[in-house]
């Protein structure tokens, strides 16, 4: 480990880099968790009810699953400013601020991917639990299993969302060294500054994070289904 | 037979648009107005288009409007058209280094003059200058004109600061005042780097009741501009230390040959004209009540 370090320590200045990677670890660390907890349960929540005006909720989702991040920001920014309707919280240029952004725009990326494989999964659970006599919780419960992998993966989507993103992270985190500096906004600011070399190396670091996401995904998913044919 | 009507209606368009972009314009087949037309011809015979000028320069001659201003009257009265990219000095020397500029205008004199004698550039040559001031909250500390007196206090009483920390020239610039003051910013707990752009480290200064030193053009603008009132002041200004000087360099053509040293050349002549410095001494006094720059074309500096 002293070894990488050292090797590291010859290539990366003094941008707060080490900071931004453990910065941007506790973000995504909080970001994925609160909104994969409110993407699964509304996800699930969304498939379950019926209620006029379903189908129009399902489509704003589905749109804010593709919103730009730094509208996000920005909204989050007026939000949460000094002079903002929340700006009494001082959470601009703090990592909780980020975090609120962040969980705007992972939010509706789980939600829409757990809606739509419980759209699939779910009649043929509910099914089954009936005719073996579950209760309702124990038919949740059940769901909840069958649909394993696919949380597994829309928590990794997630994750993977939060660490890349750069736009709202920008605004609202404002880029301070060693507080809200992160990976992505560090090669921003190593671009703006022409350092490409470390910017580069840190643009390898972050796709072999996602590469390792993804065979965590692979292992998760093999691990619990080994004779299924994908 | 509807083909066909599809294909004389596509050509008839295109011949539309050609007449439209050309300068010599088809007046029948492109039905502008005459006048338009005529006007047109006009701007074009003035001067014949030489071709595109790139220029790399910092965020505060872009984010001022300098540059917009200054390119429109160079294109009508020279012919050519001044592209430029607004990065920080860092990035704006890394593009002339790279070949991906024909000319750089930035302001950090030291690492200007480093620039030229490495062969990248051929003379660094200064065009004029601008101020940086001292904003922060009002109260905070007493106005004044002595930098020194302010830094100083900043540190003891660890009053917020926020510095651009991206290695531009006004980044430069700072900490340039802190090691001639012999302070150490970093022992301020307050002290924070947010590595962005003077526009951004202004608002970000302001939500935080912060210090910042930033370049007068920029603040004024800011200050004019924005939808929010800025609820900083100027605490420090007219130390010496402070004074900002621009050069502007043509990108060597013996490093690269490919380079438009022409369109270079004919900048550099042209804004270190009598006319062209009496203009930019002029810039921003009806907007803003004073001069965002003050030209020095021929001055050592």
């Amino acid at each position: 480990m002293n070894r990488i370090e050292a090797l590291l320590s010859q290539v990366f200045t003094d941008a707060g880099t080490y900071d931004s990677i453990k910065v941007t670890f506790q973000m995504a660390f909080f970001s994925t968790g609160i909104s994969s907890f409110l993407g699964i349960f509304w996800g699930l929540l969304l498939e379950r009810i019926r209620f006029p005006g379903k189908g129009i909720v399902i489509r704003i989702n589905r749109t804010l699953m593709g919103v730009p991040p730094v509208v996000v920001g920005l909204v989050v920014y007026l939000l949460i400013m000094r002079r903002g309707p929340l700006g009494s919280l001082s959470l601009l240029y703090t990592i909780p601020g980020m975090v609120i952004a962040q969980t705007l725009i992972i939010t509706p990326i789980i939600c829409g991917m757990i809606y739509s494989y419980a759209v699939k999964a779910a009649p043929g659970v509910r099914v089954f639990a009936k005719m073996m006599g579950a209760s309702k919780r124990q038919t949740d419960l059940l769901l909840l299993k069958e649909m394993k992998n696919e949380i597994y993966f829309a928590i990794i989507t997630g994750f993977g969302r939060s660490i890349s993103e750069v736009g709202a992270v920008m605004l609202v985190g404002g880029n301070i060294k060693g507080y809200t500096r992160t990976m992505t906004t560090t090669i921003s600011l190593l671009k703006s500054q022409g350092i490409f070399q470390e910017g580069v190396v840190l643009g390898i670091l972050l796709l072999l994070m996602a590469f390792v996401l993804q065979c965590l995904t692979d292992f998760f998913r093999k691990d619990d289904n080994v004779n299924e044919n994908y | 037979m509807k083909k066909r009507i599809a294909m004389v209606l596509a050509a008839a368009l295109c011949i539309t648009l050609f007449a439209g972009c050309s300068s010599t314009g088809n007046k029948d087949s492109a039905k502008e107005p005459e006048e338009k037309v005529s006007d047109e011809k006009a701007e074009q015979e003035a001067v014949e288009k030489k071709g595109v000028l790139m220029m790399a320069t910092t965020t505060s001659t872009a984010d001022t409007g300098l540059l917009d201003y200054l390119a429109e009257i160079f294109l009508k009265e020279t012919g050519w058209e001044l592209q430029y990219t607004a990065v920080g000095t860092g990035e704006a020397l890394e593009m002339g280094k790279n070949g991906d500029a024909d000319i750089v205008l930035v302001h950090a004199k030291s690492s200007e003059e480093a620039f030229v004698e490495e062969g990248y550039g051929l003379e660094r040559i200064p065009v004029m200058y601008n101020d940086f001031v001292v904003i922060g909250p009002e109260g905070a500390a007493e106005k004044g004109d002595d930098i020194k007196v302010l830094f100083t206090q900043i540190l003891e009483e660890q009053l917020a600061f926020v510095s651009r920390g991206d290695d531009s020239g006004t980044d430069k610039k700072e900490k340039g005042i802190w090691t001639k003051l012999e302070l150490n910013p970093e022992e301020n707990p307050n002290y924070a780097e947010s590595g962005q752009g003077m526009g951004a480290t202004i608002t970000m200064a302001d939500e935080q009741q912060a210090f910042c030193l930033t370049d007068r053009g920029t603040w004024l603008k800011q200050k004019n501009d924005g939808d929010l009132k800025l609820e900083l002041e100027i605490i420090c200004e007219g130390d010496s230390s402070l004074l900002n000087q621009y050069g502007v360099i043509a990108v060597s053509p013996e490093m690269y040959p490919e380079v438009n040293n022409e369109g270079a050349n004919a900048f550099i002549e042209w804004v270190c004209s009598d006319e062209v410095q009496e203009l930019i001494g002029q810039f921003g006094v009806e907007e803003y009540g004073e001069p965002l720059f003050v030209p020095n074309a021929g001055a050592d500096a």
